[in-house]
Formats: C-alpha cells, sequence, structure tokens
C-alpha cells in the first residue's frame, strides 16, 4: 500500500502509569536518510528500543517491505534487515573483535574493508575491545553495522561524542547508504548535521508524532517549533546580554582560579588561564587534546606532573576530589553516570555533596535539608514525576540534577566539561541560562563543549587547546563557528572558510595515510566532499 | 597533531607481536600460575625429599571434586553469575549416586552415572531459570538454593553410607603410562575438555563470555541473553554432578552434609584469574589455582604448622597473590 521500505505505524507503550509513546509513527523511505527529532522526553528513546526490537511496543504495527513483523530482540531486528548503531560503544568490551564480528554473524572481509575507508589503518582483529581507544570503537561499530549492507541504518546519537573528523567519515558512509538504495534513520541534536545529511524528518513530541518534513534550507526552524510545541521559541535570546570582558570584572582580588604551566598525564602539555568570578569561561579544543586531563586535574581526580594552580590567589594542591571541593572547585562531567547514584532518589543525589558537612556524622538537618533541595529542583526546572530513581530520569533531566546538587550547596566554581552532551535544545538553553545566572550571581564557571555553536551563547571569553597547550584566546561574542573550529584546528586566523579548513585537514590526512587508504572506490564518492558548508553562526540567529 | 586528524591508529605501537607473543601476553596469569605450582613442588620436595609419585597421586585425588567445583564456578562467573549452591549440588548428586549404587551390580553403576550427571545438569538449569525468571541476584537466589539441595541431600541420606562400583573407584587410585601421571588428573583433564572445548567454540560459549563482559553490548549484539545464562548454570551443574561422583570415587560411599566447596570454588576462581564481574578467563588457570591451594596445604602440614593456622596462612598467601596480580595489571595498563 505504501512505497516505504520501513513504515511503523500507531506504536504505544507505557511503563506503569507513564505513558511513554502515545502514537507514533515514522515512514521512511529507500534511499532515503531520516532524521528522527524530539526533544528529551518526547519518546525517542523508546521507539528506537521498539524499532530495535529491545523493546516490545504495547500497540502498532511495524512493517518492513511491506511485509507486517513482530520483532521481539534485537537478533530478530538484524536479521530482518535493521542494524543500529548508538551513541555508546557497542562492542563486548572483552572479547576481541574477531569474536565480536562472529557474535553478530558479521562477515569479516567487507568489514575490513569499511573499517580502512573509516580511516582507521593496521587494526589487529585479535585486539579485545576493552584495549581500543573509543574513537576507534566508534569506527567498529559502525562498520560493523555497514559491512551486512543493512536495509535499514539506524543512527542513533551516534555523531553526539565525535570528533569532527570522525564525523565526515560518518557522513560519507550515509551518502554511500543512500546512494546503494537503502536507507538511513538517523538521530542527531546537531542541526547542521540533520540539515547537512537528510532528506525529511519526522517530529516526535510528548510520545506522539506530530509532523513529517522535508528538509530544506530554513526547515531547522520548524522543526524546533514542532519539537518545542506551544512553548515560545526564543532563539538566542541570551545574546543580547551586555558582553561582559576581564576588563569589566572587577580585579580588587585575584581570579577566582589561575592555572600557569599545567602539564598532565600525554596530552597535557602547558596550559595557562585565569578564570574570573562572574564569567563563563569556555574552553575549545578538538578531541584528545589534553582537556580531559586538565578537568581531571581540576576536580583532583589526577595529579598534576608539572604547573601551578592558584585558588582566590592561594596556590593549591589537590590529592583527591574532596579537597577540590573544598576550595569550592565542582564539577560536572559529559558522563552523568560518573556523577549520580543511578539507583538513588533525586533528594539524596542532590544532597549528598553538601549534607555532610552540614550535619557532620550526626543526623541529618532534614527540613533545612529539603528547603534547600526544594530551591534548587525548582530553579533548575527539574521534571521530578521519577524522583525516586534518578536512573529513570531523561538524561537532560539527570543532567540537571548534577548541576542541581552544586548549586543548592552553594556554588563558587563550577567546572564543566561537555555538560550538553547528548541533550534536547530545550534543556541545552535551560542549562546555558542556568550557567549565566550563576556567573551573573558572582560564580566563575569553566565550560569545555565538544559543540562549537554553544559557545557564544553561554561564554564570555573563550580559550582554545591544541596539542595540549593554549593557542588562542578570545572574546566569545565575535566567536563563529568558523573562527572557533581554525582556532582548535591550531591554524592561525585567516580567509578561509570552515570547508576549506575540512577539506585541508582531510588532504594532509590522505597524505599521511597513504597507500594504505586511497579511495578504493567502495565509499563511492570522493573524499573531498566532506561537509556542507556551515551557515555563519550569526545569520542564524 | 593536525596531520594524524582523522587517521586513528588501530592498534597502539609496540603491542603488535607475533602470536606466540600475544597468547603469552592474553594467559599471563597462567603461565605465571603454573610457574608458582612448580616453585611449590620443588619447595615441597625440599622440605620432605621423599615426596614422589604417590603423595602426587594423592594430591590429585584430594583435589579432584575441588577441581571440578571450581571448574563449574568459573563458567557460571564467566557469564556474569555465581553459584554458592555448588557445594550442595556436590553433596546431593554425591548421595543420589552412592544410594542408587548401594548393592547394586558393577554393570548397574552405568546408568546411575549417566543418571547423575543428567540430574546435576537439570539442577543447575533450575538454578538458572530461577534466577532468570526471578530477577533477583544470583548470589540471592542460589544462596537460597544450596538450603534447598543440602536439604534434599539429607532427605536421600540421613547419614553417610551408600556404596560404590569398583570400576568406579579404580578409575581414579592408580596412573597411567609413567608413575607420575595419576589417573584422576587424567579423568579430570578429559572430562573438563571433552565439555568445554566445543563449547568454548560453539557460539553458546562465545555468547557466555559476552553476557559476562556486558550484558547490553551483548543483548544488542543479538545473543539471547536469558538461555545463555540458564545453559550457563546448567554446565556449572553438570560439573557440580562430576565433582559428587568424584566424592563417590574417592570415599566409596555418600556424604550428606555438604564439604566446603562453594567457597574452595570461589577462591580457586579468583586465584585462578577469572573476574568475579564475569567476562574474563579460562578453566586452566582455575585448575591449577585449586593444586597451588592443596600443595600449600600439603606444605604446611610437612612444616608441622598448626592447623589452624595453615587456613590463615592460606588466605594470606590468596591476598597477597591477587594484590600481587592486580598491581602488575594496573602497572601494565599505564605503562
Amino acid at each position: 500500500m505504501t512505497d516505504f521500505l520501513l513504515e511503523a505505524t500507531g506504536v504505544a507503550k507505557s511503563y506503569g502509569a507513564v505513558a511513554a509513546l502515545r502514537d507514533a509513527s515514522l515512514g521512511v523511505r529507500p534511499g532515503e536518510v531520516h532524521a528522527l527529532m524530539g526533544a528529551n522526553g518526547a519518546g525517542k528513546s523508546t521507539f528506537v528500543k521498539i524499532l530495535t526490537g529491545a523493546v516490545r511496543p504495547d500497540r502498532g504495527t511495524i512493517t518492513l517491505r511491506g511485509r507486517e513483523r513482530g520483532m521481539h530482540s534485537p537478533d530478530e531486528a538484524r536479521r530482518t534487515g535493521l542494524i543500529p548503531v548508538y551513541q555508546e560503544p557497542s562492542l563486548v568490551p572483552d572479547l576481541d573483535v574477531l569474536a565480536n564480528l562472529s557474535l553478530t554473524r558479521t562477515p569479516v572481509a567487507p568489514f575490513r574493508g569499511w573499517v580502512e575507508d573509516l580511516g582507521v589503518h593496521g587494526l589487529d582483529l585479535r585486539t579485545p575491545a576493552r584495549e581500543l581507544p573509543l574513537a576507534v570503537l566508534r569506527v567498529l561499530d559502525l562498520a560493523r553495522a555497514l559491512a551486512v549492507e543493512p536495509d535499514v541504518l539506524l543512527l542513533d546519537e551516534m555523531t553526539a561524542a565525535l570528533p569532527a573528523d570522525l564525523t565526515e567519515h560518518v557522513m560519507n558512509a550515509i551518502r554511500h547508504q543512500r546512494e546503494a538504495g537503502r536507507s538511513v534513520i538517523f538521530i542527531s541534536h546537531r542541526m547542521i548535521e540533520i540539515a547537512a545529511i537528510c532528506d525529511r524528518a519526522t517530529v516526535l513530541r510528548d510520545g506522539e508524532t506530530v509532523g513529517v518534513l522535508d528538509v530544506t534550507k530554513g526547515t531547522e526552524d520548524q522543526i524546533v517549533t514542532l519539537m518545542l510545541g506551544p512553548v515560545a521559541t526564543e532563539p538566542a535570546a541570551t545574546r543580547t546580554r551586555p558582553p561582559v570582558t576581564p576588563e569589566t570584572l572587577t580585579g580588587p582580588g585575584a581570579p577566582r582560579l589561575s592555572v600557569r604551566g599545567l602539564v598532565a598525564g600525554a596530552k597535557l602539555q602547558d596550559v595557562s588561564f585565569d578564570l574570573h568570578a562572574g564569567e563563563v569561561l569556555g574552553i575549545v579544543a578538538l578531541e584528545g587534546q589534553g582537556q580531559d586531563e586538565l578537568f581531571d586535574v581540576l576536580a583532583g581526580a589526577a595529579r598534576p606532573a608539572a604547573g601551578e594552580l592558584r585558588v582566590d590567589g592561594r596556590p593549591v594542591r589537590f590529592g583527591h576530589p574532596a579537597d577540590a571541593i573544598r576550595a569550592g572547585l565542582v564539577f560536572v562531567p559529559a558522563n552523568r553516570a560518573q556523577a549520580l547514584l543511578m539507583q538513588r532518589s533525586v533528594r539524596e543525589n542532590i544532597a549528598l555533596p553538601f549534607s555532610a558537612p552540614l550535619a557532620g556524622w550526626g543526623p541529618i538537618d532534614v527540613t533545612g535539608e529539603r528547603r534547600r533541595i526544594n530551591d534548587a529542583v525548582g530553579r533548575l526546572q527539574i521534571d521530578t514525576r521519577a524522583q525516586s530513581e534518578v536512573r529513570r530520569l531523561s538524561g537532560g533531566n539527570q543532567q540537571k540534577v548534577t548541576i542541581a546538587r552544586w548549586v543548592a550547596g552553594g556554588v563558587r566554581t563550577l567546572l564543566c566539561f561537555d555538560p550538553t552532551r547528548g541533550i534536547d535544545i530545550r534543556t541545552k538553553r535551560e542549562i546555558y541560562e542556568l550557567l549565566r545566572e550563576l556567573a551573573a550571581a558572582g560564580a566563575a564557571v569553566l565550560l569545555y563543549t565538544s559543540e562549537l555553536e554553544e559557545i557564544p551563547l553561554a561564554c564570555d571569553r573563550v580559550v582554545v587547546i591544541f596539542g595540549g597547550r593554549v593557542v588562542d584566546e578570545m572574546p566569545a561574542a565575535g566567536a563563529d563557528e568558523p573562527t572557533l573550529l581554525r582556532a582548535a584546528y591550531g591554524l592561525p586566523p585567516g580567509a578561509l572558510t570552515p570547508e576549506e579548513v575540512v577539506a585541508e585537514a582531510v588532504a594532509i590526512e590522505e597524505a599521511e595515510a597513504s597507500p594504505a587508504a586511497g579511495g578504493d572506490g567502495a565509499v563511492g564518492e570522493p573524499r573531498e566532499a566532506v561537509r556542507e558548508p556551515a551557515p555563519p553562526a550569526g545569520s542564524r540567529a | 597533531m593536525t596531520a594524524a586528524a582523522g587517521t586513528v591508529q588501530g592498534s597502539a605501537p609496540g603491542r603488535t607481536g607475533g602470536t606466540v607473543a600475544r597468547v603469552v601476553r592474553r594467559n599471563a596469569w597462567t603461565f605465571g600460575l603454573a610457574a608458582l605450582l612448580l616453585v611449590l613442588f620443588l619447595v615441597t620436595r625440599a622440605i620432605k625429599p621423599t615426596y614422589g609419585a604417590a603423595e602426587l597421586r594423592s594430591l590429585a585425588i584430594g583435589a579432584l571434586p575441588i577441581a571440578f567445583a571450581a571448574v563449574g564456578q568459573a563458567i557460571v562467573v564467566i557469564s556474569g553469575g555465581i553459584d554458592l549452591s555448588i557445594g550442595s549440588l556436590l553433596a546431593l548428586t554425591n548421595v543420589t549416586a552412592a544410594a542408587l549404587m548401594a548393592g547394586g551390580s558393577e554393570e548397574s553403576a552405568v546408568p546411575v552415572v549417566l543418571f547423575v550427571l543428567f540430574l546435576g545438569l537439570f539442577l543447575g538449569a533450575v538454578n538458572g531459570l530461577l534466577v532468570v525468571a526471578s530477577r533477583v541476584p544470583d548470589i540471592i537466589v542460589t544462596l537460597a538454593l544450596s538450603f534447598v539441595w543440602a536439604g534434599a541431600a539429607l532427605l536421600v541420606l540421613k547419614s553417610p553410607g551408600g556404596g560404590t562400583a569398583q570400576w568406579l573407584k579404580g578409575l581414579i587410585d592408580g596412573t597411567i603410562g609413567s608413575e607420575w601421571i595419576p589417573e584422576a588428573l587424567v579423568l579430570l583433564v578429559v572430562s573438563v575438555a571433552l565439555v568445554w572445548l566445543p563449547l568454548r567454540r560453539s557460539r553458546l560459549g562465545l555468547s557466555m563470555y559476552a553476557v559476562g563482559s556486558d550484558r547490553l553490548a551483548a543483548f544488542r549484539s543479538g545473543v539471547a541473553v536469558a538461555p545463555t545464562k540458564v545453559a550457563a548454570y546448567a554446565v556449572t551443574g553438570l560439573f557440580a554432578a562430576m565433582g559428587g561422583l568424584s566424592l563417590s570415587m574417592s570415599t566409596g560411599i555418600g556424604t550428606p552434609v555438604p564439604g566446603p566447596y562453594t567457597l574452595l570454588s570461589v577462591a580457586a576462581i579468583v586465584l585462578g584469574g577469572v573476574s568475579l564481574v564475569g567476562g574474563r578467563g579460562g578453566l586452566l588457570g582455575p585448575i591449577l589455582a585449586v593444586f597451588v591451594l592443596a600443595l600449600i596445604r600439603a606444605d604446611l602440614t610437612f612444616l608441622n604448622v598448626d592447623p589452624n593456622f595453615t587456613t590463615v596462612v592460606q588466605g594470606v598467601i590468596m591476598v597477597v597473590v591477587v594484590m600481587v596480580g592486580a598491581f602488575a595489571t594496573l602497572r601494565r595498563r599505564t605503562a
């Protein structure tokens, strides 16, 4: 009855009294890249789980090539031609790559071909997955999916934690899939990627499909409107605030945090900067330039090999995260699971860091605690319907809880490491605004983000780290994506557009990697077509 | 760094090498244990120069039920579970065999052996089914069931008794070929190899490692998680039955009160390099560990150490060895 390759209609799923999905539908045509959009809590993850066979729907039908099927297990979904690639690596860590392939019955030869095409060379298939770096694991996940030539490839936030160069490879793989007349369901929070690669988009809100549209220039606003629903959208409202510069920051005392010549681990070579009270300082870096080590040192989780830290002018040495917290430096990691007690309640999670000093080892001041928690919950607009166990909250709400615990404790210096990873636009905005408010109230905020468009929205100043060293510093107001990307690649300021920057990087990479990396035609497309030109950040506002 | 953008090396430089190097690196723990066992044997000869083939034979006979328990425990732990009922299973299969064989002919013992092996497989599957169906943690389900199986053992035989066919006892009390190769050891190696080698090469064996390593990743890779767990428990039950039969062989009777096999099996797999969180380890390590522990106990006896102090020393040695191992792993990772 339809020309859809994959069609889902009237899919519903409830967990107890909570309806995760009410009436979701999705139609994917052959040779189409289809975006599945929705704010966190819209039911996207549940829908994906149902499509991939991990969860059985209460109602609804799923047809592939016009034939209805009940998908009861991931194995069944796989065999009928739908292969998912998730945000986090899905290889079994203790098995070597070869064993992982035989687990999913993936043929080895095409897998090898794809691994090379995706830019990983000299892979030893006998290496246990546990010993491979994250970036390689992501490539292997994708290669494993592509190797079986799936009818429908489902990429679920695949690009969320990916460095820019790997994202290009993912885009190429998607184009290849489309040219072969097969389909891709693409899930991403990055509008640029949606605009660059997708043909159509299905938007979910509150468990229902609220719109299906063709993606053309300017659809982004429409998608956002659909995702946000009746709530008024105010694009980039935060940019109207007056700029804060180091000069306007009162400087009678020393900076809140002063970092000099910091060296740590293998990657952090020499980093110095000052963080003042009242500002949000952005850190921009490509994946693996030493930012992880920097935040570990500042949070007290790792000891530096050299360099000096000063808090309010006094030199400090952190041997334990508790030292950093006592000095007023608190850490919000990208991975919520590292910060939260997933099986405990929202209240306990928020109260944990500050209730111990509040009451010593004696009884906890329950009334005082409740007041402060309620303040924090209200201020961050945390959805507390599922508050008895944090792991049942959506990702965005979990991240709010990690911030709320420090807000409730009275924050002085907040260290945020990619706090908006995999979080929907509305929650992202709320988090930016919260960071701005905290800064306005006198806190100092250090923010690393992998999404460059966040920088002008949230930050006052930007420090760019490349190869473990600070290579640039600029006010955030003028820092559009092309500028930041150039700086992050360690290139001098110039007239190149980001397109050319990436092409340049690819050219260098190919020169490096040849002859092994020659385009052997499996991708079916020249490699220089790496990225759609990004619209200048200013024009989207 | 710019130049390297987009190119990712598949494996760290310096970690590549031949197949032999890889085998040694992957199984460093097992090789270390084998070396430790050799050293211990030499130490034993130094303490007691008369220690020879006869003593080795009785060591193997004594270690046989523990070794079977350790092998069973290793399999269920590798697949992400733990079986605290293994000692009770040994007792139950042991008394079942003894009760059925009491007064029977030599030939009638053959179906009894097959029945007891099947019983172990079945009881293990019951363990697994209850773990999977109840979603209660493995440690609790199997602890509860350990009381059930121990009680059942007392229902079968109220007090130690029953009998064992002569040919069964004869299976383990001699040597084969050289006087240095005890039959008990050969029986252990053959029965473990018969079950494990085909399993290890099958999709089921791979699935066991996968489920133990990362349930979610295994599920997403299309592994049927629940049946895999049930199968792992069933195989563990099978080895427990072999342990029960080996008790019959060495004692000639059935003993309804469980021995210390559950905790000894856990000790052996920890010492044998099986990760308690699952996914890592093999069966050779635990078997070697059983003999290491048995030899240490023998040495302490030869040294006239107070038997009560012997267990203390054994525990301390275990902690030290495991700590040294953990330290070595840590060093290798940061290096």
